[in-house]
């Protein structure tokens, strides 16, 4: 037990010292930590509330009072966007793990047991995919309704096919392998074989998906909630932020620039992170 | 490759019949009454009763969906609940829009996605290959929306060049299509780049050089005609992203396209009206992939025996 402790500590050391060489990656690490600490001490962070407005103060210019200025109903922007990271961070978790549960269950038992299981399921994954990107999203909410849990609830259905098809392709490669043979020969139940052998060696990739599909979540889910199928107002969300910073291009610029750039700092970090992960992990998953 | 493209058609069935289901499932999976849904708000009892009767919604579930699916084949998407008109109309001047809007933006997405691949490959670590990846991670990294209304805050508001929404001429396409297009071009930039730089190390190259090639004949005759293989892949499914996306940027712009369609179908409770553009994009998407993965077969043999 202990020698594969060590194994196991040995291999994470490789992996680290990987990543600390890649400066692009640690810059996207930075980046979602401060995402996630700003999520979780939103309340201490924002200098105001950011459900309360002062209409006399409406869409004012970034200053010493309001750092970035406030929105059309006089709420202070900077708690909206702080208190925003909170509401992403939340629909990106919800959303990735539902596609994590569901998608490598699907890809665990299309890869493993093959013939007509793996063929629906596949086929399934294909009608999914057959809306493309963010239509797809928009397609379950048509089904779902708009709103908070039907948002997490499309982005997680969205983005199932992907951890499906990457655990699917891990398994089939996988279990050909003399030690799942060998698990199967000292008659190991599926159950152990999938979970215990077969999960824990496809890692590697599941955790660069995960990391990269926060990303992809975030873009799509802030997308709904600009068209006003997502989040609802009041809620500080960065997409819901945008949709009506239209009508204020002219005379407050700043309601259209800050959520945006907060969506795309977050995205960026992830992406950053994730490629940096991918080259860590398995230099051959380089694409 | 008529075997090639026999089977790929063949696997195509199975995903059409899925998406044809799940737009038809739409008026059962809502909650209420489908003769009611149709016949829209305030509708007196006979109005229902002759929804019910027109569309068979007093049928068996399986010869509704048969009824369904035979009038779509025949062009007949409904009627709109809103304003009455054949759903079909609606769709096709919209979904034209789109169209006209995806294929602007995937052009300019090619234009500056090649240039800047070719260029970063030849000159790899170089100041203008670090640039583009850098410009690529932020192209990749933008919410279109807001990349469409950053846009519209510099070359309309301020700089005036391009008006800020509506249709009509090309340049009021302009910077939608920009918008639209600027994380394809990032991916078609990343995508050729690796391609070429591949390419480029190969022997085949080495030995056009040392025949005495002129660098730009082995650069844009030999390797670019090689590396474009998996690029081709890559404009296909950035074609077909397209027409997702659009919505963003068709809300951004107020644009008449189908995507802007079925958002509005969706907050107006008009299900045909989303059934419509939901089977149209997807079907759409399907038959790009379709030509794309020929295209690519047609390029690349080794495909074909697989």
């Amino acid at each position: 037990m202990s020698e594969e402790k060590s194994r196991k500590t040995s291999q994470f050391r490789e992996i680290w010292r990987r990543l600390k060489r890649n400066r692009a990656a640690i810059v996207g690490g930075i980046i979602v930590l401060l995402f996630v600490a700003t999520a979780i001490l939103a309340p201490w962070l924002s200098p105001y509330q950011p459900n309360e407005g002062d209409l006399t103060k409406r869409l004012k210019a970034p200053d010493r009072e309001h750092l970035l200025g406030t929105d059309p109903l006089g709420r202070d922007l900077l708690s909206r966007v702080i208190y925003g990271a909170r509401i992403s961070l939340q629909i990106q978790l919800v959303a990735v793990v539902i596609a994590m549960v569901v998608g490598i269950i699907l890809g665990m038992v299309g890869g493993y047991y093959g013939g007509i299981f793996d063929h629906l399921i596949m086929r399934l994954m294909d009608i999914l995919l057959a809306f493309p990107g963010i239509f797809l999203a928009i397609a379950i909410i048509a089904v779902l309704g708009p709103g908070l849990t039907n948002l997490m609830l499309a982005a997680g259905i969205y983005s199932i096919p992907q951890f499906a098809r990457i655990v699917r392709g891990s398994v089939l490669s996988l279990k050909e392998k003399e030690f799942v043979e060998a698990a199967k020969a000292v008659g190991e139940k599926d159950f152990n074989i999938l979970f215990r052998y077969l999960l824990p060696n496809s890692m590697a990739p599941i955790i660069v998906q995960t990391t990269l599909r926060m990303a992809t979540v975030l873009l799509t889910a802030s997308g709904l909630s600009f068209l006003g199928l997502g989040v609802q107002p009041p809620t500080a969300e960065w997409g819901a932020m945008l949709s009506n910073a239209r009508a204020y291009l002219i005379t407050a610029p700043h309601v259209a620039t800050v959520p945006g750039l907060a969506i795309m700092l977050v995205v960026m970090g992830f992406n950053l992170f994730g490629d940096g992960l991918r080259d860590s992990l398995d230099p051959r998953l380089r694409d | 490759m008529g075997k090639y493209i026999f089977k790929r058609i063949v696997m195509l069935l199975p995903v059409l019949i899925g998406v044809s289901l799940i737009s038809f499932s739409l008026l059962h999976m809502v909650p209420g009454d489908p003769a009611e849904l149709l016949a829209g708000e305030d509708a007196n009892p006979e109005f229902i009763q002759a929804m019910r009767k027109e569309y068979g919604l007093d049928q068996p579930l399986y010869i509704q969906y048969f009824q369904f699916i035979s009038h779509v084949i025949r062009g007949d998407f409904g009627i709109s609940i809103r304003n009455r008109e054949p759903v079909i109309n609606l769709l096709k001047e919209r979904f034209l829009f789109t169209l006209q809007l995806s294929f602007l933006s995937i052009l300019i997405a090619a234009f500056i996605g090649l240039i800047a691949g070719v260029i970063s490959s030849t000159r790899q670590y170089s100041l203008f290959d670090n640039m583009s990846m850098v410009g690529a991670l932020f192209g990749i990294s933008m919410p279109i929306f807001w990349f469409g209304l950053l846009l519209m805050l510099v070359f309309s508001v301020h700089l005036k060049w391009f008006p800020a929404g509506g249709k009509g001429t090309l340049w009021h396409l302009i910077l939608p299509a920009i918008a639209l297009g600027a994380a394809s071009s990032a991916v078609i930039a990343r995508m050729t780049r690796a391609s070429m730089l591949e390419v480029i190390r190969q022997d085949f190259i080495r030995t056009a050089r040392a025949n005495g090639l002129r660098e730009a004949i082995v650069i844009y005759k030999h390797a670019l005609k090689n590396a474009m293989i998996p690029v081709i892949t890559v404009f296909g499914l950035e074609f077909g992203y397209m027409l997702g996306g659009a919505v963003l940027t068709e809300t951004v712009f107020s644009l008449p396209g189908v995507g802007r369609l079925m958002v509005e179908g969706i907050f107006q409770r008009d299900y045909p009206i989303v059934q419509g553009s939901m089977l149209l994009v997807a079907t759409t998407f399907v038959l790009v992939n379709l030509l794309t993965d020929i295209a690519y077969a047609l390029f690349d043999p080794k495909i074909r025996y697989e």
